[in-house]
């Protein structure tokens, strides 16, 4: 075996393919590499949920008796990859990072799961996240904080904050991660990697466990563009198992994304540059507006009038499907279920003081056994911004309230798509930043809901229209934090903003700075 | 849009939660705030805008009516928090037919 | 049925399964009977992650039953996901259609029950949606468990809603006999009520007339747990006394107190209260955003209507008109279904006598394939083989008793007419011989056939039982009518 550097993963995954088919490392080295980096690193960084170790040197070991043997393998043939843990992964625990499925082994693999295997990918584990997904610092998750490789004492960013910051501390070149109002891109952009959220329908999304449908979609996170390229074509294409997933070809992304694009004109919105975000930011997006321009891009002004209605728009319709989406977890069927027998005696006991003190109304109200079973394990499964958002679409769902909330925010949403439609008849894409701010400190917002969704204000809209839309670094605020912009296009144009990205970062290096954290190879008090 | 706290035990009946007097409190107060924000909906004008419920613009997806292989029953009960042999155990539904 | 002092008004809310070899939306068996929990999958268990896929079979039987019912088909329909919480319902919602059902409007007329023509019921609407699971109290040594079985769960269902258009609780069965059998003949559904494969629930209350020529309406109640059509008939009409009683005695009105759920007790043969399903109020209805919606082009809805085939009232009409048989005739045949109507109808052709051979498909097929329980396609006499039988019949050649010795040897041999009168040694005798023996016996029989011509015509019974002596093979009605036109030709 040649030496590795000390950083095996800092190289793009393309180089350890080639690396790999000529001998120079094998993928047991690979796993063990990435072993040894979460080993070190993930006591304090805490990416992982669960790290399936043994099983993967296995699988590594047999992909290198069988490469030789010279037999054709996956595109991915001998790759470390860690996953999302609301990624379903047959006999496996897929916890969501919640106590209400803290237990729950599927029988099944996500479609992108067995994709993965199929293209002999090395699964290293299943990485943390806010909790069912619904959080934007990945502080929600009932088990662990994930910490940000760049600053310990901060947010990696959420959802997909472990998937995002396992990848910026070196400890595999690949992840997989879900998008539904930026919890792909948001945590790329604070860990300084990048990250890409398909066009809706492009991914499959069976096996991913549900937060809002509409606006769910996987994709993949990695140090490069390219590496983000390969992931995407190995996740994409038709499922009969997904109803919304699009039945087109998979263009070979990994081949297109080196194409240089014919003259393209690249939008922004000069509002989204204004008061609320930070000058780090400001300054972040007109040096990557040169660096494109330098590239021969066109630089237009666009407008996206409703823009400043997503927040509102986003949160109405993933709370409601969510609360919906949510329902199946009642202790029943599978997942944890409260005491039943201390809920039994607890609902005697408030059966006997309600006959006591005559309250024939409250009587006659008090929860069945059932009823209080479905109550009590929710109350004890579900996290505190869990159940925020149950009750938020519950409630916009429910009698009375459905026109002025859920019907409204179904109406704006076409809007805001139409607001796209226009935009990308003057210009090929729109680009723009991902935060309003990089990364904050861990618990600065976590008592402020509101705050915390205002965060979301650049990603939302991506989500709301089902279009495509690719997170890179292209900045270091002055504190020395990674600030990430993203390029949004049409339905179906991934491989446009790849190959924008990649020119990007053909000429800037933003995406090969590495945390402090591994630079110096020490920890950070 | 302020939530009288008899709304908020209400939904939480609907939702299947039960919340401490605390959490009712303060969920009073962060619900309340997040909808006062979503009123800001109601300066845009939709008269006459269809809803967009699916980003994706297709119809008629079908799969053909063919069996496949259900799961074992083990398999299938593995995760039940209270079983017996066949079935999941709830407590009795009563007063239903 | 005497006056009644209020009018009596019925709706029907039916759900029916269908005939789909797998489930809505996952490829599970919809045997009926598999051991509990054997037919599941991630899919209809609701797991974290999964998806439906709707069955493009169930679909179209859906369109189907619209087209049958005359209703109006729905160019665009979508799905809706019904939000509430039940052990047997895995997902914590049913997916189902709230605002654009596959099909609105339509009717089903119905035999009137006083026997005159027909009486047309209104159809609201039908709709695609999937079925619960099935929960068992199971009362096992003594603890009070409740067990879940999901089999079921997933399997397409059809809910057809009717107009409160039922005059009377009998009329309400003979709407879903009707609709069965219509059913049936799509092969949309078995509507087997003792296997679960169609439930009913039904909505009724009482305008009762007042001095001034108005009526005033009782308050609605649903009426659950019937399980036959006859429990259905025996339910509401005890309902619809109790409601009366309950009137007279408490003045309420339609409004005046919350719409009432009541279930059918069997044994005790009452209604009784029931709770409601909890929160049943606030369903939180939106579209379902895992399934795409459907778009049915005219070409398709055409391609669909030409599968539905002659239906239950048009085979009716045409038997009754073609083989001028009665109602109540073209009733029995076509209940037994179209392979039955099918062999009526060749044997009516092939003997040339469709009431003859109405009566023969009544009583001896009918009865021979209940003694054996065998289907019409079991049946080992061809239709063409027993028109042969009632041809001869008709000719003549044989008495109705000896035919029936000869059908039940067909029966056991699987053989011709011709065949088994042969194996029973039943000699035919051919009508010149037939006439010769007349011609003798009316000879030899000169004081029978004065009696004969002085009005006494059962004489000529005398003049049979001798033939019969002399050729025990002799056709006594042949005999008889031979032997009385010799006589009045003599005169």
């Amino acid at each position: 075996m040649t030496s590795l550097d000390r950083f095996p993963f800092d190289r793009c995954a393309s180089e350890l393919l080639v690396a790999l088919r000529v001998g120079h490392v094998t993928s047991e080295d690979l796993v063990q590499a990435a072993l040894a980096q979460i080993e070190k690193y993930d006591p304090h960084v805490g990416a992982f949920l669960a790290v399936r170790g043994e099983k993967a040197l296995d699988q590594a070991r047999e992909i290198d008796r069988r490469r030789a043997r010279g037999e054709k393998l996956g595109l991915l043939a001998g790759i470390p990859v860690a996953v999302k843990d609301n990624l379903c992964m047959e006999g496996e625990p897929t916890t969501c990072a919640s106590r209400m499925l803290a237990n729950f082994v599927p029988p099944y693999d996500a479609t992108v799961v067995a994709r993965l295997k199929a293209a002999d990918a090395v699964i290293i584990g299943k990485t943390n996240l806010d909790e069912f997904a619904m959080g934007g610092s990945t502080e929600t998750s009932a088990f662990q904080k994930t910490r940000n490789p760049w600053d310990l004492e901060r947010i990696p960013g959420g959802s997909s904050g472990g998937a995002a910051a396992c990848v910026a501390a070196r400890m595999v070149p690949l992840s997989v991660g879900s998008d539904t109002g930026g919890s792909i891109r948001q945590p790329a952009a604070l860990c300084g990697v990048t990250g890409l959220k398909p066009t809706y329908g492009r991914v499959s999304r069976y096996g991913l466990v549900a937060f809002a449908s509409s606006l769910d979609q996987i994709g993949p996170l990695a140090q490069s563009v390219e590496d983000c390229a390969l992931l995407l074509e190995v996740l994409a294409g038709h499922d009969p198992r997904d109803a919304t997933s699009i039945n087109r070809p998979v263009p070979p992304y990994r081949e297109l994304v080196f194409q240089r694009p014919d003259a393209i004109k690249i939008g922004y919105v000069p509002e989204m540059l204004s008061d609320g975000v930070s000058p780090d930011v400001v300054r972040t997006m007109e040096e990557t507006l040169n660096v494109f321009r330098s590239l021969g891009a066109e630089i237009r002004e666009v407008a996206l009038p409703h823009a400043r209605y997503a927040v509102a728009t986003y949160y109405i319709i993933a709370c409601s499907e969510a609360s919906s989406n949510l329902a199946r977890y009642d202790g029943v069927h599978y997942g944890y279920r409260t005491d039943e027998k201390a809920m039994l005696a607890e609902l005697a006991e408030e059966r006997r003081r309600l006959q006591q003190e005559g309250n024939l109304a409250a009587l006659d109200d008090l929860d069945t056994a059932l009823v209080r079973l479905y109550r009590k394990t929710r109350a004890e499964g579900f996290g505190a911004e869990v159940k925020r958002r149950i009750m938020l679409g519950t409630y916009a769902l429910s009698a009375g309230y459905y026109d002025a909330y859920y019907l409204k925010a179904l109406k704006v949403r076409r809007l805001i798509r139409q607001d796209y439609d226009q935009a990308f008849e003057r210009v090929d894409m729109i680009l723009g930043p991902v935060t309003p701010a990089p990364a904050f400190r861990i618990g600065e917002k976590i008592n402020d809901p509101l705050a915390m969704y205002l965060f979301d204000l650049f990603t939302v809209s991506a989500n709301l229209a089902g279009i495509p839309a690719l997170a890179f670094p292209a900045g270091l605020s002055t504190e020395g934090l990674p600030i990430g912009v993203q390029l949004q296009g049409p339905p179906l144009s991934e491989e446009r903003l790849l190959q924008m990205g990649y020119l990007f970062q053909q000429v800037t290096d933003w995406h090969r700075r590495r945390p402090p954290l591994i630079e110096n190879d020490r920890l950070l008090s | 849009m302020s939530l009288t706290r008899q709304e908020i035990e209400k939904v939480a009946l609907l939702a299947r939660l039960i919340l401490t007097p605390e959490e009712v409190e303060e969920m009073t107060g962060q619900l309340g705030r997040v909808l006062e924000y979503m009123a800001l909906l109601n300066e845009v004008d939709t008269e006459g805008v269809e809803p967009l419920a699916h980003a994706v613009e297709f119809a008629n997806v079908f799969r053909e009516d063919r069996v496949e292989k259900s799961l074992d029953r083990e398999i299938a009960l593995a995760n039940a928090p209270h079983r017996d042999d066949e079935c999941y155990l709830v407590p009795a539904v009563l007063g239903d037919v | 049925m005497g006056e009644r002092p209020y009018k009596i008004v019925i709706g029907l809310e039916v759900h029916v399964q269908l005939l789909t070899e797998s489930k809505l939306f996952c490829g599970c068996s919809t045997k009926f009977g598999a051991p509990p929990n054997t037919q599941t999958c991630p899919v209809c268990i609701g797991m974290p992650g999964v998806l439906p896929v709707m069955n493009r079979k169930a679909f179209e039987l859906a369109v189907k039953t619209g087209l049958a019912l005359n209703g109006e088909i729905a160019r665009f329909s979508k799905w809706d996901r019904k939000n509430y919480y039940y052990p047997d319902l895995p997902k914590g919602y049913q997916i189902s259609q709230y605002d654009l059902p596959i099909c609105r409007g339509g009717y089903l007329d119905i035999p009137a029950e006083d026997g005159e023509g027909t009486r047309r019921i209104g159809i609201i609407r039908v709709h695609l949606e999937e079925d619960a699971g099935k929960s068992m109290h199971d009362e096992k040594a003594g603890r009070a468990d409740s067990r879940i079985d999901l089999n079921r769960a997933g399997t397409p269902l059809l809910e057809i809603v009717t107009k409160p258009d039922l005059r009377s609780p009998t009329e309400a069965k003979t709407f879903l006999t009707e609709l069965k059998l219509l059913l049936n003949y799509l092969e949309v559904s078995d509507c087997n009520m003792q296997e679960g494969s169609l439930r009913v629930d039904a909505n009724i209350n009482l305008h009762i007339p007042t001095d001034d020529g108005q009526y005033v309406a009782t308050p609605i109640v649903e009426v659950k747990n019937m399980n036959s059509f006859r429990a259905v008939e025996r339910a509401l009409t005890y309902e619809a006394q109790r409601q009366y009683e309950a009137f007279l005695e408490t003045g309420h009105k339609l409004g005046d107190v919350p719409k009432q759920t009541r279930g059918w007790d069997e044994d005790a043969q009452i209604t009784r209260p029931q709770r409601s399903k909890e929160e049943s109020s606030d369903y939180r209805y939106f579209p379902e955003p895992d399934l795409v919606p459907v778009t049915i082009t005219e070409e398709e809805l055409e391609r669909i209507r030409a599968t539905l085939g002659e239906l239950p009232a048009e085979i009716r009409r045409r038997l009754q008109t073609t083989y001028q048989i009665t109602a109540y005739d073209s009733d029995v045949i076509v209940n037994q279904g179209r392979a039955f109507v099918d062999y009526y109808c060749r044997l009516a052709q092939g003997c040339g006598d469709g009431k003859m051979a109405a009566n023969w498909v009544q009583q001896d097929v009918l009865r021979t394939l209940n003694e054996r329980q065998w289907t019409i396609a079991q049946f080992p006499v061809s239709a063409d083989n027993l028109a042969e039988l009632l041809r001869k019949v008709r000719g003549g050649e044989l008495d109705t008793a000896k035919a029936r010795m000869v059908f039940a040897e067909m029966v056991e041999q699987c053989c011709s007419a011709g065949e088994a009168i042969q194996r029973l040694g039943i000699v035919q005798v051919d009508e010149g011989e037939l006439r010769r023996l007349c011609e003798e016996l009316v000879a030899a029989n000169p004081r029978v056939v004065a009696e004969v011509k002085a009005g006494k015509d059962k004489a000529i019974g005398s003049l049979v039982g001798q033939a019969k002596k002399r050729n025990p093979n002799i056709n006594p009605a042949r005999v008889k009518e031979i032997c009385l036109e010799l006589i009045q030709r003599q005169s």
